[in-house]
Formats: C-alpha cells, structure tokens, sequence
C-alpha cells in the first residue's frame, strides 16, 4: 500500500468548490449526504474548510473570475489531496465552452484524478466515482 | 468614533452552495451595513443564447438555475409563444403546470431544509431533504432526468404523461400531503424555531414596494403578487386556487407562505391530472414552422418569484436579442433592509430566507481592458455614456427641429 492510499483508506472529508455552476450538481452532492444515499457513514464529511479536505470536488464551468481562485484554493490544500470533476462542465466546460467568461475546464487548471460525468450525475454516478478512485 | 469588522461570508464557504461573497459591516455583534460582490458565477448565457437556435436555447436556459430549471424554459416558451402567436393545446398546458407545481414543491422542500440547517436544525435539514426525493423520482419517470428536465418546446412539450403515470403521480402527491402536515407541524409548533424566526429579517410591505421584490418574499409582507394570477399563462386560469400571503414579514412569515404554498401546488397539479384524465385525445404540441420577426415579453412565477424574458427575434432561427431577469436580481437588494440592524447569527437566516439564487442572478457583465488590465466601464462612466448619449440625441433632434 503506498502513503497514498493509506493517507485515504479512513474517513474523507470533502470541500465542495462551487465554479460557475448551474446548481444542480451542487444539489446533487448535498443530496449525497442526505438520508436517502447517507455519505456520512462512511465518514465521508462536507468541511469548511480547503486545509481541512482530502477531497476536492470541483463542478461547473470555471469562469475566468473562479480561476484563480481555483488554484488558489488547491494550493492550500493539504497534499495529497483527490480531485474530482463532477458533472459535464467540470469535465469538459459542457454547454459554456463557446461562453466569453470560459476559462478552460478544470483539468487545464489543476490536475484532476477523477471525473464524473452528467447533467448533472445522480448521487448513485458520485458515490460510484469516488468507490472507484478509492479501489484505483 | 467605533471601528467596523469586516465579516466576509463566502465566496466558497461551507454555508453556501453557490460561490458569492457577502462583507458584513459589523460594531460589535450588529450588523451595520452590508456588501455583495458578484461574477464567480457568471456564464455569459444571454451572449451564448444569441448565437443557438430556438429548439437549443431551451437547453441553455435550463441550465440558468438547476433549482428552478423550468421556469426558465416556461418564460423563454411565453416570450416565443408571444412573438409566433401560438395557442397551445390543453393538453400541453395541462403537463407544463403539472412540471412547473412539481418544481415549486420540491425547490420549497429545498429551502425548508436549508433554513432548518442554517438554524442550526439539522433534524428538519435531514427530513426536507429526505421527502423531497419522491418529487425527484417523478421527475425522473416522466422526463428521464432528476434535475434539469428538458420537457418544454417550442408550441407545447416534448414529453406526454401517459395514463399510466396518473395514479403514480397521485399516490406520491399523497405522500407528500401527509410529510408536508408533518414538517409544517414540526416548524409551526417548535418553539425554537419560533423564537429564531419570528421578528427576525422583517420587511414591511412599503420596503417590499421599494425594492421591488417579487415571489415568496413579497407574498409574506402582505402583498398579494404572483405572475400566476396576475398574467395568467399555461393551465392557470383553467383550475383553481389561491394566493398565500402572510403579514408578519419575517422570517417565520416566509416559511409559512412557502409551506402552505406546497398545499396549492399539490392541489393545483390533481386538477391538472384530472383534466389530463379527460382530455385524452389530444396533441402535446402544435407544429411551428418559423419564429417571425417581433419582440416577445415571457413571464413565469418560478419558486422565488417573477421570472421575465424579453426575445427579439428578426425572422432566423436564433434571437437578436435574449434578456433575463429573475428573481433572486431583486429579492437580494431587500438585504440592506432585512440584514441591517441584526445580530451577525440572525443575518444568515435573514440572507437565506428570501430563498437567494446566485446562478439565476449573475446577468452581468464588466469590460477589462486586456492591455492594462483596467476595468474599462464603471457605474460611474456607464452614467456618463448615458448623459452623454441623450445630450447627444437632444442636439440632433434640436438640429431636426430648426
């Protein structure tokens, strides 16, 4: 096992970066944590705070005002640390690539670990990615 | 002579689900003054929407708000509708409703629980959350998606509920029912909640008419607006129902007009399903060949209030021109009202209770300079064009005269 995955073999706790977003994937992470999915037995933990987070999870296109503060934000985040893009625009930029504001989607930013895709993922498509990551 | 802290809320804090920085101004515990800076979730959709065609724009519109993801299509479709002049069938009319209430009981759900968290009640964060979810199994069974559901086109709706959906819908509405008697009694009887909301955030009614607010906000100061009745579109004028307003203006207020408003939306979509049960022949579109030239002004009440469309189109298939406003735009200017003056644990639930919408409200745009990396247009130099514009206009309009 290497100091990787022993760092991420307990509990994750999660920062949620909104970018520009439409909502939905914010939603749907929150939905993760409520009782019908109910992330948080398994430790898994919304904080407040970037220095607190194992995980990252990044949704929505990133405008050119959130890219800074994207890597500013991963900057302070202590190493290592999984980050994932969730939902089409966290992937790609989806339907605001063409936008004036785009600038560049998340992988182009920082480097990205995982992605899930949709418009937006279900709860069951976000648990299904980080289980994936976390058995890589 | 007293010193103000600056208490920065955001612009990605753990309370909010959007990126948005609120600065509070505060002596001591009470808030003095408050700040709102904007852009991180600006998408540059009225730009983007001029360059798709109409069927395309439904799509984009959609992905305005993720919350209230149809009533953006429902304006967009008003305002097109208006320009082609397009009566839909009753059919269309009936499963646009039956949509758009759907939406208004699960966005309510939503914000019950986020007061409730906000509060510091995670017990009714947890149980709004939890009954919502039938809401979005509808939505998935009758469009395939539990969010952003892509039912509306252009002369009617993509989607047919068919017969078989009817006693599903009504048998989750029922559950709903019951869950909403339960949450509404949890909050209307919990003294905490009683003694966290009441006299908290107020807006009178006169602050109401001052800023403008619409939706919820101003339906709990007493002042009975709602595009549903007042612009009747869609199934609205076909079934019945009224308008929930409250006094008080507070918080508590607020909750109140939310969750009896579940009630009518609940009654609102089994008149719908029973007019769907009788018209069952019957086309869930009309055919639309071409968008004439024209200007087109769509309004739908969306869970937070008015949403306003303006289309021009010129006769292609995209529009020239594609402005939004919605809601939230002016609903989070009433915060100087609300927030100011309270203690800085009363001002989140001040600032959550008129259910705030960043992505809906972020239609603005600022020019830098690319060499220098100045801002270009400040409010300032944007009145001075204006001055300058009509001083201009006054000077060839007097050059015709003479």
């Amino acid at each position: 096992m290497g100091f990787k995955n022993y760092c991420f073999k307990k509990s994750l706790w999660v920062f949620h970066f909104g970018g520009a977003s439409c909502n939905n994937c914010d939603i749907e992470i929150l939905d993760c944590l409520t009782p019908r999915h109910d992330l948080e037995r398994f430790g898994i933990l919304l904080v407040g705070s970037i220095r607190h987070a194992d995980v990252l999870l990044v949704n929505g296109s990133i405008n050119m005002h959130d890219k800074e503060r994207l890597i500013e934000v991963y900057n302070q985040a202590p190493k290592p640390i999984l980050v994932i893009a969730i939902g089409a625009c966290g992937c790609t930029g989806g339907f605001f690539t063409e936008s004036y504001t785009f600038a560049g989607p998340v992988d182009k930013i920082i480097p990205v670990d995982a992605y899930v895709p949709g418009c937006p993922p279900k709860p069951e498509a976000i648990i299904a990615g980080i289980v994936k990551l976390l058995n890589k | 002579m007293s010193k103000k802290t600056l208490i920065p809320i955001g612009p990605y804090h753990p309370l909010q689900e959007e990126p948005e920085l609120f600065k509070l101004y505060c002596d001591g515990e009470i808030v003095k003054d408050i700040k709102w800076e904007t852009g991180y979730n600006h998408r540059g959709i009225e730009k983007l929407s001029e360059s798709k065609t109409y069927e395309q724009i439904f799509f984009l519109v959609e992905r305005i708000c993720g919350i209230c993801s149809n009533s953006h299509p429902f304006a967009f479709a008003n305002a097109v509708e208006e320009i082609a002049d397009i009566e839909l069938t009753n059919r269309a009319k009936y499963i646009r409703t039956i949509i758009a209430e759907l939406e208004r009981i699960h966005s309510h759900l939503l914000w019950v629980g986020l007061a409730g968290h906000f509060l510091g009640y995670n017990t009714v964060f947890m149980w709004a959350w939890k009954y919502r979810e039938p809401t979005l199994d509808l939505f998935e069974m009758i469009s395939g998606n539990r969010n952003s559901y892509a039912m509306f086109k252009v002369g009617g709706v993509r989607r047919d509920i068919e017969e078989a959906k009817i006693p599903v819908i009504q048998k989750v509405l029922d559950d709903i029912k019951k869950k909403t008697d339960l949450l509404t009694g949890a909050v209307m009887d919990d003294p905490v909640i009683h003694a966290r909301t009441k006299g908290v955030g107020i807006l009178t009614k006169q602050d109401v008419i001052d800023y403008g607010a619409v939706g919820p906000t101003a339906r709990a100061s007493g002042l009975a607006i709602d595009v549903r009745k007042d612009d009747p579109y869609a199934a609205y004028p076909l079934v019945n129902w009224k308008v929930i307003t409250a006094e008080a203006g507070d918080v508590f207020a607020k909750a109140q007009v939310r969750l009896l408003e579940m009630y009518e939306s609940i009654s609102i979509i089994e008149q719908c399903l029973d007019g769907l049960k009788k018209e069952k022949e019957g086309a869930i579109e009309v055919k639309v060949k071409e968008i004439p030239e024209g200007i087109g002004n769509g309004r739908a009440e969306a869970p937070r209030g008015e949403v306003f469309h303006f289309v021009q189109s010129d006769g292609s298939n995209s529009p020239v021109r594609h402005k939004i406003r919605a809601p939230s735009y002016v609903n989070i200017a009433t915060f100087r009202k609300s927030c100011v003056g309270q203690t800085i644990a009363d001002a989140t639930i001040s600032l959550a209770a008129v259910d705030p919408c960043y992505c809906c409200t972020e239609r603005m745009a600022v020019a830098y300079d690319n060499s220098s990396g100045k801002k270009i247009l400040n409010a300032k130099e944007l009145i001075d064009l204006s001055i300058l514009k009509t001083a201009e206009i006054k000077k060839t309009l007097s050059g015709r005269n003479e």
